[in-house]
């Protein structure tokens, strides 16, 4: 659960969110001006066009002149083509800053999303990114595109018509502008009981789509214990409560826009009343009250149209906020500026501490470990011990809450990202795989590798199965890797690491999902590789640490002994617990020794 | 093929990016089957709804008349001072019209989208609980991706039509045919002018329907790549980051997401045609009333004042078809959605519920293969056939070389696939005549790659049986020997696991699946590699777990730790989809085959 997102804002703030996003606009002031002007000249034709009418019945038809008919009706054809043209001009335009705009937020979002560390990512349901990605971007979208101009548009013209009524006859038009102090008050109270539940309703629409991505994933644990309606329920409570939330959205608009049609109408009632009472008095003629009814009446659509525009507004508003909400987000980890011209990989760690945010206790502190360039180093320790937080460190997934990583003496982050990122390349516990082709998973780490080195890093791994794919390695694999058997995950995503070439290899216990004959023969390929890399090995198992030229034990957070395999066993209790299978085994259990 | 952003995605058997289109005829029909169906619970409610609006907008017409009427039958009375009678009485109608205006309005809002928001309620819930019901292989073709895209965007284009549409429309339709009428009356000759275009607007109203369907199906596909592909990233980040993909997957979205902007442009052009058409039609008509009724007028055959009223009216006709246009749009957009949906809902499930399922009260657990062929890919047959029987109650280890086929035949236990031919039986019944309960009940499989879920490792454990106690829960934690590292964790079994498990250590998230599995207590227990991420010590724990947890339940374990193999009765040995070793574990070690080799290596590893 993202910490923050449901702490209520205010809405100057949300104003600011929207109007900080016009950067994006900027590229594109031409069009802009150009849709402007052609909304304005549009509606001037679209106002004139009836006048013409009335023109034309009022003269040329009484009077029986049919040269000016032909003129006046030809100017109410040109009028008309011309609206018609003013439109489509106005659409036309409108595709280009409107899409370009969402379409750029949309990238820059993505573009802000790889550079936020792994931190975020554990943080931040994918369900609520994608939200923000998509819904929130379309409401911003149609507020921009369409929504704004009518707003501008409607408040204009109701600036201008109350402006006519003030010089018309100033009672009665004071009368109509002091109806607009009732709606200038609740739609500000409007405002912000809607901004609150546009909010909730755009909150949960993320929640509900964390819960479906989560049950598109976890689908094989969900079959496998038949949980399909507990699953449901889950889905359908969410479900149901955006539904609830939704209605108390649809109740507080539906007040909100029935009031803005009430006014304008209960002041037509007024006027009519107190226009009549002035017909009376001789103050305001009989043909200035009709035309005085006539000019209110025109108030009524944008008055209530008012409400759906504003509403579309704050949602607009409340997406701007979440959008800024992960591009404000300034990723910790940056890179710096350093570069290591010809990288050894000699790797210390120097008194590093490691706490996750808000854990009372470090899961990793005092810890001193150093690996000379060409040397590898198992990490043994427990279940839960900190290894695979510990080769985190280096790659820079997480940054040390203190003391110092360093590479050839360079504290990791001092070093560019993508530079420190190609001098050590990680073979994950969990293979992490995309569905694209085998060769672009493998190539991952370096694009420009050759077709031979493609086959070596395949070999190493022993992932020659590969090549019997269907399409070989131009074959795309299941979602996460999920056509491949086990195994076969393991191997490409050790492949893809070798290929790499790193200066520093990090296995994280990459060999648990291979039969012996496999892994060992994975392991005499892979001394060859560590004999040139500094490697970290992550291992649970005897067979795996002999890979290595040392053995340290992680243990209570920190690195208790280094030494030899054999020595280590011989001498330390703790290492003989972790490693030895035969350790206090009871004869029983021994049976097929 | 690492060219540019196009062969990244490499080739699949077939590409499944959508379902198979069929003719598109039977698409629409299909999405209106759905579409009817989810409003039929509605009909009352809709009629209702209709009455409102009718009244609604009746109440809402009066008013400009009734000023008329106020002014003209008001005022002169007054004047000639005979009393604000009838004008107070005016106004009052007026106010009371308004009032009723926004009575009945409200009503109609809260109605409306309370069917509006049911609706999509119900289709959420109905392609959700459709694509759960949805086998394996469908998943595994689709993506989830695109199960998201299909139960996020495809339903709020659904949800923009219930919302903006309906409103608009009625009043839209409600004025026009109302018009239509008054003009005809008014004068027939002129009335039919005036509506000579209708047939032309039909025309082009079907050229736009054409067009769009194609558009925006086109808009619904790109959308769900961009969504593919950034779930995808963001939920593989992990590897993004460290293996610099970052300037790779940024080019690859962009692409798509500008596959995704043309698309939209596209429709968005379309709009900017016919939109302005249907105005430039209206116009085009007004000026040629005018023309002909100018004409008519001179010739005294229509009066002045039927001709001004009918341009008044003319504009009421062709003003509210925008707004049907605009209605048109979001029906179109919502349409292409209801497409994509109606097709999942289509989608049969490959591992069908039997009609008449037999039932197995109490699963012995006996499982048996009768001639079992199996494949992925057609071409490519992974059991080329096998039989098997594992009598109750026993523990079978099934080891061989990684890709053996292993996880397939375990799979098959579960019915996440059926066979392509032959029978997996248990307990003499066919799996495909068990429904999904009993099946689940029986057999339980812990996955090799343990999928934890959003919230506490007691919800998550709970998965396993959802109305166990917490003490249940702590004595499964117990037996398996992970009720340690679960109470050093800063809130105990209540600890968050954060997304999809990722504040868990892998060996811990083993744990906690194990657990899982254990509390859900069924006759047939599969583990696939149920331990291979832990360290020794816990490795041990959950073996010597493991002898009391099988003593009574058939249990088929895969690993290639041989360690786990001790407790097993008995052991097969799989290559290539075909078991070539079958026995207890000491009688193979001793026949000096596979088995023995293998463990041999085994031990020598342990060294
Ligand atoms: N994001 C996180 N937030 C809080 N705690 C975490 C997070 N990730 C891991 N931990 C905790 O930190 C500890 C170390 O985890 P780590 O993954 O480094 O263990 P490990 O040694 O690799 O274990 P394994 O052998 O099971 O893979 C564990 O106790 C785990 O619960
Ligand atoms: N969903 C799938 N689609 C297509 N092919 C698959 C799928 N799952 C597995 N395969 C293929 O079927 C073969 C057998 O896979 P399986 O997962 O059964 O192997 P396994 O014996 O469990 O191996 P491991 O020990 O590595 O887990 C492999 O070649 C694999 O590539
Ligand atoms: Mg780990
Ligand atoms: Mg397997």
């Amino acid at each position: 659960m993202p910490p923050d997102t449901r702490a209520p804002r205010r809405p100057l703030l949300e104003n600011i969110s929207l109007w900080r996003l016009r950067r994006y606009l900027r590229p594109y002031v031409g069009k802009l001006v150009f849709i402007w002007l052609a909304a304005i000249v549009g509606i001037s034709a679209s106002i004139a066009l009836p006048l013409v009418g009335e023109r034309v019945v009022d003269g040329p038809v009484r009077d029986g002149d049919s040269r000016a008919l032909l003129l006046l009706g030809s100017l109410a054809l040109g009028l008309g083509v011309l609206e018609a043209l003013l439109i489509f001009l106005r659409r036309w335009a409108q595709i280009g800053p409107v899409l370009g705009l969402e379409t750029r937020i949309r990238d820059d979002l993505y573009a802000q999303l790889q550079r936020l560390p792994m931190r975020f990512h554990g943080e931040w349901q994918s369900g609520q990114l994608l939200s923000r990605a998509t819904t929130d971007l379309s409401t911003i979208r149609r507020f921009l595109g369409f929504g704004m101009l009518f707003l501008v548009m409607n408040i204009l013209q109701l600036i201008t018509v109350t402006v006519l009524l003030l010089n018309m006859y100033w009672p009665l038009g004071v009368l109509v502008a002091v109806s607009a102090v009732p709606i200038v008050l609740l739609s500000m109270r409007f405002e912000k009981r809607y901004i609150r539940i546009s909010r909730q309703v755009q909150d949960e629409q993320g929640d509900l789509a964390t819960l479906v991505e989560e049950s598109a994933i976890g689908i094989r644990t969900i079959k496998a214990f038949g949980r399909r309606h507990h699953v449901f329920e889950r889905y359908d409570e969410a479900a149901r409560r955006l539904y609830g939330t939704s209605m108390e959205k649809v109740r507080l608009s539906a007040r909100f826009f029935t009031f803005l049609e009430v006014i304008p109408n209960v002041t037509l009632a007024m006027v009519l009343l107190l226009g009549a009472l002035a017909v009376g008095q001789g103050s305001l003629t009989l043909g200035a009250l009709f035309a005085f009814t006539t000019l209110v009446l025109q108030l009524v659509w944008p008055i209530a149209s008012l409400g759906y525009i504003l509403a579309m507004a704050q949602e607009a508003m409340t997406a701007a906020d979440r959008v800024l909400e992960v591009l404000d987000t300034v990723p910790e980890i940056t890179g710096g500026r350093g570069r290591i011209e010809r990288p050894r990989g000699h790797l210390r760690f120097e008194g590093v501490e490691f706490r996750f945010p808000g854990a009372d206790r470090p899961v990793l502190h005092d810890l001193w470990l150093e690996v000379r360039p060409g040397e590898t180093v198992a990490v043994v320790g427990a279940t839960g011990s900190g290894k695979t937080t510990l080769t985190a460190l280096v790659p820079r997934l997480l940054d040390v809450t203190g003391g110092r990583v360093t590479i050839d003496g360079h504290d990791v982050r001092d070093l560019e990202l993508p530079e420190l990122r190609s001098i050590v390349a990680t073979a994950f516990e969990e293979p992490t795989l995309f569905s694209m082709s085998v060769r672009e998973n493998l190539t991952m780490g370096r694009l420009d590798a050759t077709e031979e080195e493609v086959d070596d890093a395949i070999r190493t791994a022993q992932a020659m199965f590969v090549y019997d794919l269907p399409w070989g390695l131009d074959t795309r694999i299941g979602e996460q890797g999920m056509s491949l058997s086990g195994g076969q995950r393991q191997r490409l995503a050790l492949a893809r690491a070798v290929l790499s070439r790193p200066r520093i290899l990090v296995l994280d216990d990459t060999l648990s999902a291979l039969d012996v004959e496999t892994e060992a023969l994975v392991e005499a390929a892979l001394r060859e590789v560590l004999r040139e890399a500094t490697g970290i090995v992550v291992a649970h198992r005897a067979s795996t640490v002999l890979l290595a030229d040392k053995v340290a034990l992680l243990a209570g957070g920190t690195i208790t002994h280094v030494g030899r395999h054999h020595d280590l066993l011989a001498e330390v209790p703790e290492y003989r617990q972790l490693l030895a299978q035969d350790a206090d085994l009871d004869p029983s259990e021994g049976a097929l020794r | 093929m690492t060219s540019a952003t196009t062969g990244w995605r490499g080739v699949a058997s077939e590409d499944q990016d959508e379902l198979p289109d069929k003719v598109s005829g039977l698409l629409r029909a299909r999405s209106r089957r759905l579409l009817g169906d989810l409003l039929a619970p509605h009909r009352k409610g809709i009629m209702v709804l209709t009455a409102v609006i009718i009244a609604s907008s009746g109440a809402g017409l009066a008013i400009p008349y009734l000023v008329k009427v106020g002014i003209d039958a008001g005022i002169p009375p007054m004047l000639r001072g005979e009393g604000t009678g009838t004008l107070l009485t005016v106004v009052g109608v007026i106010l009371a019209a308004a009032a009723a205006q926004a009575l009945t309005r409200q009503a109609f809002l809260k109605m409306s989208g309370r069917i509006g928001h049911q609706i999509l309620l119900e289709l959420r819930r109905r392609v959700f609980d459709h694509f759960q019901r949805l086998s394996l292989s469908f998943h595994e073709k689709y993506t989830s991706g695109r199960v998201i895209s299909r139960l996020t965007s495809d339903i709020e284009a659904i949800a923009e039509l219930l919302q903006a549409g309906f409103d608009g429309l009625v009043t839209a339709v409600l004025t026009m045919a109302g018009t239509a009428v008054l003009l005809l009356v008014l004068d027939v000759e002129l009335g039919l002018v005036a509506l000579v275009p209708l047939p032309i607007l039909l025309l082009f109203t079907r050229w736009f329907r054409r067009q769009s369907a194609i558009v925006y199906r086109r808009t619904r596909e790109t959308v769900a790549l961009v969504i593919v592909h950034f779930v995808e990233s963001m939920t593989g980040m992990r590897a993004v980051q460290a293996f610099r993909r970052e300037p790779r997957n940024q080019e690859i979205f962009e692409r798509l997401n500008d596959d995704y902007r043309q698309a939209n442009a596209r429709s968005m052009r379309l709009i900017a045609v016919f939109m302005p058409g249907i105005k430039l039609i209206g116009n085009l008509t007004v000026a040629a009333v005018l023309f002909y009724g100018g004409w008519l007028a001179f010739h005294g055959e229509v009066t002045v004042g039927v001709l001004t009223a009918f341009l008044l009216y003319l504009r009421g006709f062709y003003e509210p078809m925008q707004e049907i246009s605009q209605f048109y749009n979001t029906l179109q957009s919502a349409s292409a959605a209801l497409e994509k949906l109606s097709g999942v809902l289509e989608e049969e499930p490959a591992v069908p519920e039997p009609r008449a399922p037999r039932p197995l009260p109490q699963a012995r657990g006996e499982v048996r293969f009768e001639d079992v062929r199996f494949a992925y890919v057609e071409s490519m047959p992974i059991l080329p056939g096998l039989d098997l029987a594992i009598p109750a109650g026993q523990s079978v280890a099934l080891v061989g070389s990684t890709g053996a086929g292993k996880t397939t035949l375990a799979k098959l236990i579960s019915r996440f696939y059926d066979p392509t031919a032959g029978r997996v039986l248990l307990d003499g019944a066919d799996l495909q005549e068990l429904d999904e309960p009993t099946l689940r009940r029986a057999v339980v499989m812990v996955t090799q790659e343990n999928f934890l879920f959003n919230g506490t490792v007691l919800d998550n454990i709970m998965f396993g049986r959802p109305g166990a106690t917490e003490r249940q829960v702590r004595e499964a934690a117990q037996a398996i020997g992970a009720h340690d590292f679960i109470a050093s964790l800063p809130d105990g079994y209540h600890t968050d696991v954060g997304k999809q498990g990722g504040r868990m250590s892998a060996g811990q998230r083993q744990l906690v699946a194990f657990a899982r599995a254990f509390l859900a207590d069924p006759a047939v227990l599969i583990l696939d590699e149920a331990t291979s991420s832990l360290d020794v010590p816990s490795e041990r724990l959950v073996q010597r777990a493991l002898r009391t947890i099988l003593a009574d339940r058939t249990a088929l374990i895969i690993a290639h730790r041989l360690s786990t193999v001790e407790i097993a009765d008995r052991v097969l040995v799989m290559e290539r989809g075909e078991i070539v070793e079958d026995g207890p574990p000491d009688r193979l070690v001793a026949a000096d085959g596979r088995f023995a080799g293998l463990h041999r290596a085994w031990l020598e590893s342990l060294s």
